[in-house]
């Protein structure tokens, strides 16, 4: 009965959820990002390698996205249900052993790339 | 003071216009019986009383059923009373009267939320009173980490003051926490979301007032 009530409140951020492509840690993937400026509204693209998934399955649920910028690891955390995402694209599915490849990290050129995952 | 009684539903989080994420509580708030009005001419002084929750009446004394059937109801679990109830809703107040969520609250007020807090046990004065503890591991200590040290002087005065912090029953007691903004309302189920945490368990009374 509580999670029904729960419910009430959630539903919005479950179908926003769902309304966005399947991604798991090891893909690439694009993220719109809405900017506000003054009162203009733009959207900027965020394109990287999803590095984990935290807290599945609640509104509170954030990923991270890395990627390499003028040389420099760039790590951003995005709520998945936050109204500041347009939109979520995957560019690539990778190939990986485990949910969090924080082994990224210290690796670069040749030794951080991920396999491609090829769909069934 | 106007409020209402509702049932702690649990918790979630919404996320505000800017993105942010805050937790939230949901409870479900009424609607609640007016079961009596006090006036200062038979009771000496200003008072509603309000009920909240089904109770079974075989399990309800006598005096309370007459009391319940006064107000041409059913009997009820929760009884408070509210002292002054605002002027503003004094067209609401009439014994018998249904008072809904919506008719006290609105989206974007803050209430103060009155419950009792879920049970601790017996807890030491670390976590009871917030006390620090030892705070080193070394120089000596092995076993006094989460110790109170000393609790008074010598000779004189040659004893513990009353209501010294120390370990002890911790919890189970009521609380209320205040300004808690009420972010989301629906009428329809009688919900209400509340910024914050709420004193006790899912399904333990909540008094929400304002």
């Amino acid at each position: 009965m509580s999670d029904q009530l729960i419910r009430e409140f959630e539903q919005e951020y479950r179908e926003k959820k769902a309304s966005y492509p399947d991604f798991k840690s090891g893909d690439t993937i694009n993220v719109a990002v809405k900017i506000k400026e003054g009162n203009k509204e733009r959207i900027q693209n965020y394109q990287g390698t999803v590095i984990q998934r935290r807290n599945e399955g609640s509104n509170g649920e954030t990923f991270t996205v890395r990627k390499i910028s003028n040389g420099i690891g760039i790590e951003r955390i995005f709520p998945i249900a936050s109204p500041n995402i347009d939109a979520i694209t995957v560019v690539r599915r990778g190939k990986v052993r485990r949910a969090r490849i924080f082994y990224l990290k210290g690796r670069q050129g040749k030794s951080a790339r991920i396999k491609e995952r090829l769909s069934k | 003071m106007s409020g209402i009684i509702g049932k702690k539903v649990g918790m979630t989080s919404v996320y505000s216009a800017d993105g942010q994420n805050v937790a939230c509580t949901i409870v479900e708030a009424g609607p609640c019986v007016v079961s009596q009005v006090k006036n200062e001419e038979t009771d000496g002084y200003k008072a509603v009383q309000l009920s909240f929750g089904e109770r079974k009446p075989k399990n309800t004394p006598k005096s309370l059923m007459g009391h319940f059937s006064k107000a041409k109801t059913t009997p009820k679990k929760k009884v408070v009373e509210f002292r002054n109830f605002r002027e503003e809703f004094d067209h609401l107040v009439e014994v018998g009267k249904e008072i809904t969520i919506n008719e006290v609250f609105a989206e974007g007020e803050f209430l103060d939320a009155i419950g009792t807090s879920k049970g601790k046990g017996f807890q030491g004065v670390v976590k009871r009173h917030n006390f620090g503890g030892v705070g080193q591991a070394t120089h000596g200590q092995h076993n006094r980490l989460r110790a109170p040290g000393a609790i008074g002087a010598c000779s004189y005065p040659a004893r513990v003051f009353k209501g010294m912090k120390m370990a002890g029953r911790m919890g189970g007691k009521r609380v209320k926490v205040i300004n808690l903004k009420v972010m989301r309302i629906v009428p329809e189920k009688n919900l209400i979301l509340l910024s914050g945490s709420v004193p006790g368990s899912k399904n333990s009374y909540v008094v929400l007032e304002k």
